[in-house]
Formats: structure tokens, sequence, C-alpha cells
């Protein structure tokens, strides 16, 4: 136990375990997610992340261990009586409801009254900037807007916790990258506590403050996207979160990125060397990738940063190449 | 192509325009007991000015109406928590549940109104049971009453109401009650605020299956309903068979057409709206 700043959390995970049939999704996950802060759940399809989600819910019942939230036990707790509002991966918008409809709909539960249910509505749609959408119905609005309307429903509630389920996977790719920013923005201007869910690691690199990389059921590593990166905690983490080398050394493994290797004609002047040949380049516009069959570490890849413009690659398939990396360059596995 | 288009059109004009103007002209004719067919025809409206005259009718209507409106409330009642059920039920379950729905077509709809009459005559099965378990003393048949009539109606057009609520209801997304929940709706809010207004469409169709063909409907009161019952349907089969009287039941069959347009024409653009939604 490391002495630092009391950690506020808004959530604690404990033990938890579901099983669905001979399948167990969720494998005795402990966790612990800080008030305030963007919490991404990462992994493949089948790694039980949006399992994990949908008891934070209430959605699913948990078969052991047991969810807090803000210091009150959620086990028996039915979704519609928890302190969380999720914003669904389809949206689930009510289609025979305009969208102030859609929006007011759970103050409506609560019996706040009309005035302030139109007012927080208007708050809520000003946030998204859809203000003047309000009288349209979810199949008159693009993917886009139907995306900000339930994340404008979802906030209106003002919750302790806003779950989102794959939020950006249903839009296209433009506009992912700006819809990105903008969930990022409002989390902080709200300062409301976000847990996502994710298959995309791009996506929650760059937005969230903390992730959980999941795997077969269980959380592999938690960390913030720069722990993650830098200091993968096994050769699973190290393989799903961007591109790694996984030599071995000293009995061990290690994993080194592609961009902490030289690469150069000649041998260079670094702790470790390798000589290889060029498999083939994908050039990537900001980057190029090398593959290259090394002589004794396999099949490498060396990433280099497209930074002249005029500069055409360097390297060409089937040039001999020397790889080259410090001693600090890479991150050593634990297992 | 265009001849295979045609087909149907053909179709309803031999099998539904063409009797239906016979209708119509037998209707504006004079009742002739002495010549085969027993009319003559004309141009008169006589025998419509009689139906509006003699109450007979009206009452008939009126009854009729009642009828198949509280059949159909009662088959609504009834098949709605069972569509609801097989759509909910798991999906290897429901071909099953909707086969046990249909499986009664499989028997002629007149022999299982006969079969219904023997279950509820007097000494019938349900009266003896009745009188074996003391629950009454001497309850009496229900042969004969409106009670009958609304058991056999509820019973023979259950289907109807059921099917398009489950297509409707089967369509539903889960998803949209779990956002109910979510959005702190309890189960009854949920179903009330986001289920029934989803299954109107269903609603509204199986409500006007049930309550089209049970208006004139006259088998069952036939039947099931004895002396006691007057319904349009059986006024007519009177009119025709028993007063042989052509033109009056012809005029008594073109109101009732025409007043069954309303509820049909209804449905056809709620129909019609449902299907612009989904596009």
């Amino acid at each position: 136990m490391h002495a630092g700043p009391i950690v506020d959390s808004i959530v604690r995970i404990e033990g938890l375990t579901k099983r669905f049939g001979a399948i167990t999704a969720v494998d005795g996950v402990d966790l612990e997610i800080r008030r305030g802060e963007l919490f991404a759940l990462l992994g493949g399809s089948g790694c039980g992340k949006t399992t994990l989600l949908r008891m934070l819910a209430g959605f699913e019942v948990p078969d052991g261990g047991r969810i807090v939230i803000d210091g009150q036990d959620m086990t028996g707790v039915p979704p519609h009586l928890r302190p969380v509002n999720m914003m669904f991966q389809s949206y689930a918008l009510f289609p025979h409801m305009d969208v102030a409809a859609n929006v007011g709909y759970g103050l409506r539960r609560e019996g706040v009254r009309a005035p302030e249910i139109a007012a927080r509505v208007a708050e809520a749609l000003e946030q998204v900037k859809l203000a003047d959408h309000a009288a349209r119905r979810p199949a008159q609005l693009s993917g886009g807007q139907r995306q900000r309307v339930a994340l404008a429903r979802a906030l209106v509630k003002r919750p302790k916790l806003l779950l989102l389920d794959e939020p950006l996977a249903a839009l296209d790719r433009k506009l992912r990258e700006g819809t990105r920013f903008e969930l990022v923005r409002l989390q902080e201007q709200l300062g409301l506590t976000f847990v996502m869910v994710t298959h995309d690691q791009q996506e929650s690199m760059s937005m969230a403050t903390r992730l959980a990389v999941m795997n077969t059921g269980r959380v592999v590593q938690v960390g913030t996207p720069h722990e993650i990166y830098e200091r993968p905690a096994s050769r699973f983490v190290a393989d799903f979160i961007g591109i790694a080398n996984i030599l071995e050394a000293d009995g061990g493994w290690l994993a080194l990125r592609p961009e902490r290797i030289t690469l150069a004609a000649g041998r260079p002047d670094t702790a470790n060397t390798v000589a290889g040949k060029i498999l083939d380049i994908a050039y990537e516009g900001d980057r190029s990738l090398y593959r290259i069959v090394t002589e004794g570490k396999g099949t490498m890849v060396v990433s280099t940063a497209n930074v002249d413009r005029m500069q055409p690659a360097s390297f060409a398939r089937d040039q001999d190449v020397w790889l080259g990396w410090s001693a600090d360059a890479g991150h050593r596995l634990s297992e | 192509m265009r001849y295979a288009i045609a087909l149907p059109f053909l179709w309803l004009v031999v099998f539904f325009l063409l009797p239906f103007a016979l209708v119509l002209a037998i209707a504006l004719g004079t009742n002739a007991p002495d010549v085969a067919p027993p009319v003559e025809l004309g141009f008169s409206f006589k025998n419509f000015a009689l139906l509006f005259s003699d109450d007979l009718y009206l009452a008939a209507w009126l009854s009729s109406l009642r009828i198949a409106a509280t059949s159909t409330l009662i088959a609504l009642l009834l098949g709605y928590p069972m569509a609801y059920a097989i759509a909910r039920a798991r999906p290897e379950r429901r071909p099953l549940l909707l086969m046990l729905v249909v499986l009664p077509f499989w028997t002629s709809f007149l022999i299982r109104i006969y079969a219904w009459m023997g279950l509820l005559a007097k000494n019938g099965l349900i009266d003896q049971f009745l009188r074996w378990s003391g629950l009454a003393d001497n309850p009496g048949s229900i042969l004969g009453t409106e009670w009958a009539v609304h058991l056999g109606i509820v019973y023979a057009y259950l289907p109807f109401m059921v099917l398009p609520l489950y297509a409707t209801l089967e369509k539903l997304d889960s998803s949209l009650l779990e956002a109910a929940a979510d959005l702190g709706a309890r189960p009854l809010t949920a179903f009330l605020t986001v289920t029934l207004p989803l299954s109107l469409p269903g609603i509204v169709a199986g409500c006007l299956l049930v309550f089209i063909p049970s208006i004139g409907e006259f088998v069952i009161p036939d039947l099931l309903g004895g002396t006691g019952t007057l319904m349009i349907g059986k006024v007519l089969w009177d009119e025709f068979f028993t007063n042989a009287d052509w033109p009056l039941a012809s005029a008594v069959a073109i109101c009732l057409l025409v007043l069954l347009v309303a509820p049909i024409a209804l449905f056809q653009r709620q129909q019609a709206r449902s299907l612009e939604r989904r596009t």
C-alpha cells in the first residue's frame, strides 16, 4: 500500500461474477471507479465488459460478489431505483415520442413539475446542441443526432454514474472523431462520472482517464492510458493495446513498441541491435510501418514518423537493415 | 405479368362485385312470393325505409354492436396477456405456442360450436360439474343466453386477436423497456408508457378482426344464443329463409355492409399510417 491522496471512489465492485449457463461471462472482478473520471472498460467481444456494465445498470443480476455505488449496496436494487443512467448502444429512443418527450421521460418518472421538466429538457438539448430539434421524432433524425438525444436523455437526470455502451460504435468514422472530444468536454464540464464500454482501444486510450482491460471475464490490467501503453502487465495487454514486439529476454518477456526502435542502414549505436530484411511496408500517412524479418528475433514491426513531406520512404522492400533500441526502450512483462 | 395482376381483380369482380350488384338489385325490388325467385325487380327504397321504421332492425343492430363490442373487449383482455407471454417466451418455444393458438382451426368452425352446445346444455358437462362440485345447486342452462353467445364469439375469434398482437409485441425492442427502467419507470409504468402505446397498431388490428365478423355473426347466436338473442345476422337469416322476403333480407345485408365499411376504413387508414411510420 502506498501513501497518497485519499481516492474518492464512487463505485466499488467486489468479486463480481456472472454466469450464463456453462459460460462465466464475468469472473470475480474487483474494480474501483473514482468520482469524476471517465473510466473505460476495454476488451474484445465476449470479454464480459458489456455484462459488467449491465450489472451496474441492474439489467443483469450477479451470481456472486457485489456492487456498491456511492456507499449504497446495489444488491437486489432494481434498475429503476439505481442512481445511474445508461446510454444504449442502439440508443433505445422511444419511437412514439418526440425528442423533448424522450429527454423528459426520466424526469416525469421522478415526478418533477412540468415547468422544471421543460427547463431542464431545454438545457440538456442545449448541451448537446439539439435545441431546435425538440419536436422531431427519432425517425426524423440522423444517426449522430439520435446519439446526442440518447446522451441528453441520460444526462438530464444528473445521475451519479453515466454508463455508455459503445457510445460511438454506430457513428461513421468522421463523426466519431468529433464526438469523442464532445463527450470528454461534456464529462469534464458536468463533472459526472462516466463508465464507458468499448472494443476500440484507440477510443478508450484517447478518452479515458483510466481504463480496465478485460479478457475472458477478468480484468487483466487497470491504469491510465499511459501506464497501460507503456507498462502493459501481460503479453495479452501489450498485444491488445497498439502494436508490440514481444521479445524473449533473460528468461522473461519484453514488450517493445515499434516507435521505440531505430531503423538504420548501418549498425546503430544502441545497447541492443539486430539485423534484418524488410518484408513489407505500410504507408499510413503520418507514419510508416515496416515488417522486418530479423536474424534470431522473428518478425518485428518498426514504425517511423513521416516528418518530412517531400522525403519518400527511405527504405525499400527486401532491403537489409539494422534495428536498434536502447536498454530502457522495452518493458518487461510479468507474465 | 399484366394478366397475373388482373387475376385477383377478376376474382373480386366475379365473386364480390357482381354478387353485390345482384343483392343491391334485389334490395331495390319488391317481394313477389308467387314467382321464383320471389323478387320483382324495380327501383324502390321502401325496403330500406322499412328498416328504419321498424324498431326490430335498429334494436338488432344495436344489440349486435353491443355483443360484438363486449366480446371484442373480452377477447382483448384475454388475448393481450397471451400474446405478451408468447412474445416473451424463449424463441424456440414460440412456434409451438403459436401453433396451439391456431390449432382449433384444424377442426371445422361449425363442429366446434356444436361441441360448445354439448358443453353448455342442461345436463351438459359444465352443468353436471357445477352440480357435482356443489358450486351451484341448480345452475340451469347457459345455453340459449347472451352469455353463451359472448363465450362462443370470444372462443371462435380469440386467435384473430392474439396473432396481430403477437406480431407487434414480438417486434418490440426489449432495450426500450430497459431504457424505461433505467430512466426510473417501474415495470407497470414502463408497460403503460412504452409497451402499450407501441402495441397500439396490434390492438387496433386485433379488435377490428374480432369486431367486424362478430357484428354479422349468425352461426354463434343461432346455435348458442337461442331465441332470446337479437343479432343482425340472425334477423337477416330469418328474413331470408323464414319469411322468404328476399328484397328485405338484401336491404338488411346492404345496410350491414355499409355500416361495417366505417370500421374497415378505419382499419385501412391505421394500417397505412403504421406502414408510413415504418419507412
